[in-house]
């Protein structure tokens, strides 16, 4: 609350700010000679800035460095009462403590030193939040009246407001760079972090995957439990399975409507089949396991088959409907593309329409179909909630579509979610495998923007 | 398409009519192939969406129990003092025992059978009972016909969601008793206030999605505040500013790889950054919103610099041309002309954000959280991850729970993509 309040009372100056930097200008062209190098509101801007910059230094600072030195201090006098604690007992300390001081309930402190330093705690951080408002206005109000004092009829307003707002927009593209450093660097140090424990070669080639018993170190054994052949097999045989549903509909829905559908048709239907694309895949989990998974159960159970609840086929066929949107809209493309004077050649030549298109067209868009069902592969690879919740826990190493297999998606959710713990390998696999995914996945992509951009060239 | 005379067209050779009828079939059967393809994924979105509508309808309304409740004075306020701790903690399934002791008086001496057909009522019953007690104290001592909530097997009954025999759950005794109750109309079917206006709950009857949708709409918000500027800015720098460098290259590769990268991995940097590094606190719509944001940035920048790339250059040339700096050019020009596509671009990321619910996995928005968020800093769970978690739930009652709650996000989807169709038709110019 009282950050909302610096916040509000920040924008109430600099609002203020403005409006005298402009009037400031605005008084200064009245007199002899006023001709000023930039428009009014320039100098507004340009005193916020000298206002603003340093307001927004000052909390931004505060707020990372606040924790820090807070935890310091409260640390010191929890010590007081331990000689010497470990760091997680410390860190247990530290997150009562920070819970105790938020509620501003002490009742339940586990004992009178903690409760000290609780109170210490809150104690420090009410201060710490009044010297920070007080800190920030201060240098807004000092940067505001040295932006005033620097007004005049000479002052390049716009160049500075100019600089400073390309500045902004060469930091918010930046941001891309950056997440991508960050997925790297996280997953890379992560799992290196793993494969310190577990050896690379047991991990890509191993063919037993079960996390949960590695938990004892001293289990003899334990650490052959982290081979993830069972996982890429899982993940390779649902998407296939995907594929095999989504790249047939998809592509000959596409057809019809670039080739055959009638305007009108076109228009209905395919905002209809890119619903399927937007609704979102928790709704196709549900779907799966409440009404594909107990038909294709009960339907097969009448020829005599067995199928596992969880089957790979059920599934494949859910996530591959979800895909097909996809595949058939990036084939729309491709087959639009295709000139009409190949069409139009072959038609001189007395083929039929379907003729065309296997023989001429599709040959022609090849390349761009093969893009497409690339980036399709890579989506089923990485699609989570359908298999979190339609699939396996358990990895079988199976190419059996109507069992049950798991998949690395899978495997991460079920790793991390209520897991606090980061030391373990079992969490530490997580990131390896995350790290095998976007590799993965990557690798697809370029491959597929690769190709299809060969193609666009070679027709544009 | 007619078909041509073929005999004339084939010169009267009969082989080659033969030939041409069928390539004519095999045009017809290639045609059909391509309608089969578009009729079956459709069948299978037609199948999906009245599946989910069948299941939850009912969801949206709750069986509720005429009982004849006499507020008792004894049992609530035995020292008549009106102290709100003492009428809060009075035991009011006491209540509800005697008003169903009173509709079937076999049950006094019967304790068993009591407490059976007293599971029936739910919960909720109680609490519903504590608030009317403590809002008007003058209750005490009357005796009122209150409609209360009934558990959840014997809504589920009520409703012919399950078998009408002891599979639902139920005894048969209080099954004989509840058709009893039926019959005499002191069961109906009331508009289902739990649904929208309580959080979370074990009790499937109780649980409501007022907590997700909170949560949901923090995140949202946060991603929006967030995304929004921030993926404007990048695009007008690429789009308008950006000199063709290595630099700029590589962002351009790396947001086109981002925008395919799987939203999973997104949680794994935030568990690790916003978690782990910067220590915020698990669960919290904040982090939500900051991994959604992530997810959702390529996708804005993309159609944002599709926006800009639709407008003219005569209008930059004009802007320039009557003295305008570049900044002026395209925050005074190119950037309103472009706001139209860039908010339907943005309004689309959006609905896609808010059914994202892998990355809130990652960050622990999968918790049991029975409070309504007060704040982005509380821990919440999100629309999509609240199905997923009462998707897991064993309770046959929480399947309809789940359809509905797929209605509301689906509902919620459409509000979204029918304003950005809306914008999209209304703002959209032809130059």
């Amino acid at each position: 609350m009282q950050f909302l309040t610096l916040l509000c009372a920040l924008l109430l100056l600099s609002s203020l700010v403005y409006r005298l930097g402009r009037g400031r200008a605005l008084h200064l062209s009245v007199g002899p000679g006023g001709v000023l190098h930039s428009l009014p509101s320039y100098y507004g801007y340009y005193v916020l800035l000298w206002c603003g910059v340093p307001a927004l230094i000052v909390v931004a600072g505060w707020l990372i460095g606040e924790p820090m030195i807070l935890k310091a201090l409260v640390v010191s006098s929890l010590q007081q009462g331990d000689g010497d604690m470990s760091a997680a007992r410390l860190s247990l300390l530290m997150n009562e403590v920070r819970q105790m001081s938020a509620n501003g309930d002490y009742r339940f402190a586990s004992d009178a030193v903690t409760r000290a330093a609780a109170e210490r705690y809150h104690s420090l951080h009410a201060l710490s939040s009044v010297a920070m408002a007080t800190v920030a206005l201060t240098s807004a109000s000092a940067g505001a009246w040295l932006g005033l004092r620097r007004v005049s009829l000479q002052l390049r307003a716009r160049n500075v407001v100019e600089k400073a707002v390309s500045l902004l927009l060469v930091a918010s593209s930046t941001i891309a760079i950056f997440t991508t450093i960050g997925i790297v660097l996280t997953l890379l140090f992560e799992s290196l972090r793993f494969f310190h424990r577990i050896p690379l070669g047991d991990f890509l080639f191993g063919l037993k995957w079960s996390p949960q018993t590695a938990i004892r170190s001293d289990q003899v054994g334990s650490s052959g439990a982290f081979g993830a052949v069972p996982l890429f097999t899982g993940t390779l045989l649902i998407s296939v399975i995907a594929m095999v549903v989504a790249v047939p509909i998809g592509l000959l829905s596409a057809i019809y409507m670039a080739e055959y559908a009638h305007p009108r048709f076109r228009s209905v239907a395919k905002p209809l089949l890119e619903i399927l694309a937007g609704i979102p895949t928790v709704v196709y989990g549900f779907f799966a396991v409440m009404t594909v998974a107990p038909f294709l159960r009960d339907s097969a159970a009448a020829f005599g088959v067995t199928i596992s609840v969880e089957s790979a086929l059920s599934t494949g066929i859910v996530m591959g409907v979800m895909i097909i949107p996809f595949v058939s809209s990036l084939s729309d493309d491709v087959i639009t593309a295709v000139p009409g004077n190949l069409r139009h050649g072959s038609y001189a030549l007395g083929a039929t329409r379907s003729e065309t298109i296997r023989e001429v067209v599709l040959p022609a868009a090849l390349p761009g179909i093969v893009g497409g069902v690339l980036l399709a592969v890579s989506r089923a690879i990485g699609e989570t909630m359908i298999v979190v919740m339609a699939a396996g826990l358990s990895a079988h190493l199976t190419a059996n579509p109507l069992e049950s297999v798991t998949t690395v998606t899978v495997q991460i959710v079920t790793l991390l979610v209520g897991d606090q713990e980061f030391d373990s390998p079992k969490t530490l696999s997580a990131f390896a495998l995350g790290l095998v995914l976007f590799c993965v996945t990557l690798a697809l992509n370029i491959v597929a923007l690769n190709i299809v951009r060969k193609y666009r060239e070679k027709y544009d | 398409m007619t078909e041509p005379n073929l005999s004339r067209s084939a010169g009267g050779n009969a082989a080659a009519v033969r030939r041409l009828q069928r390539r004519y079939r095999a045009e017809r059967r290639f045609r059909l192939y391509g309608i089969a393809a578009i009729a079956s994924a459709l069948l299978f979105l037609a199948v999906l969406l009245v599946t989910i509508v069948v299941h939850g309808a009912s969801a949206f309304v709750e069986t509720r129990l005429l009982l004849p409740i006499s507020f008792d004075a004894a049992t609530l306020d035995p020292d008549r003092a009106h102290d709100k701790a003492t009428l809060s903690g009075a035991d009011y399934r006491a209540l509800v025992n005697q008003g169903l002791v009173t509709l079937f008086p076999e049950l006094a001496d019967d304790r068993a059978l009591r407490r059976d057909l007293s599971r029936a009522v739910s919960q909720g019953a109680d609490s519903e009972l504590r608030r009317m007690v403590l809002d008007q104290p003058a209750l005490i001592g009357t005796t009122r016909e209150i409609w209360l909530p009934v558990s959840a097997p014997a809504d589920q009954l009520f409703k012919g969601k399950v078998p009408h025999n002891s599979d639902s759950g139920l005894s048969d005794a209080t099954i004989a008793r509840l058709d009893a109750l039926q019959s005499v109309g002191k069961l109906r079917l009331s508009f289902n206030r739990y649904l929208f206006t309580a959080g979370d709950s074990r009790q499937p009857e109780l649980a409501g999605l007022l907590g997700a949708i909170v949560g949901s709409f923090y995140a949202l918000i946060i991603t929006i505040g967030l995304s929004f500027p921030l993926g404007v800015a990048a695009a007008v720098y690429l789009e308008e500013f950006a000199d063709k460098n290595r630099f700029t290259d590589l962002i351009e590769v790396n947001i086109n790889n981002l925008a395919a990268v799987p939203s999973i991995v997104f949680g794994l940097l935030a568990l690790e950054i916003f978690l782990n590094v910067l220590g915020l606190p698990r669960s919290a719509p904040l982090v939500g919103g900051l991994a959604l944001t992530l997810v959702s940035l390529p996708t804005i920048i993309i159609s944002a610099r599709v926006a800009l790339k639709a407008v003219p250059p005569w209008i930059r040339e004009a802007a320039q041309g009557l003295g305008a700096s570049r900044q002026q050019m395209v925050l005074h020009h190119v950037l309103p002309l472009a706001m139209p596509g860039i908010l339907t671009g943005t309004i689309i990321a959006m609905a896609r954000a808010i059914g994202e619910s892998a990355p809130l996995l990652m960050i622990g928005m999968v918790a049991f959280v029975v409070d309504i968020p007060a704040t982005p800093l509380d821990p919440a769970t999100a629309l999509p991850v609240q199905i997923y978690l009462w998707a897991a739930s064993p309770e046959r009652a929480f399947v309809e729970r789940t359809s509905a709650a797929i209605i509301v996000l689906l509902a919620c989807l459409v509000v979204m993509n029918a304003t950005a169709i809306y914008l999209r038709k209304k703002f959209e110019r032809r130059w």
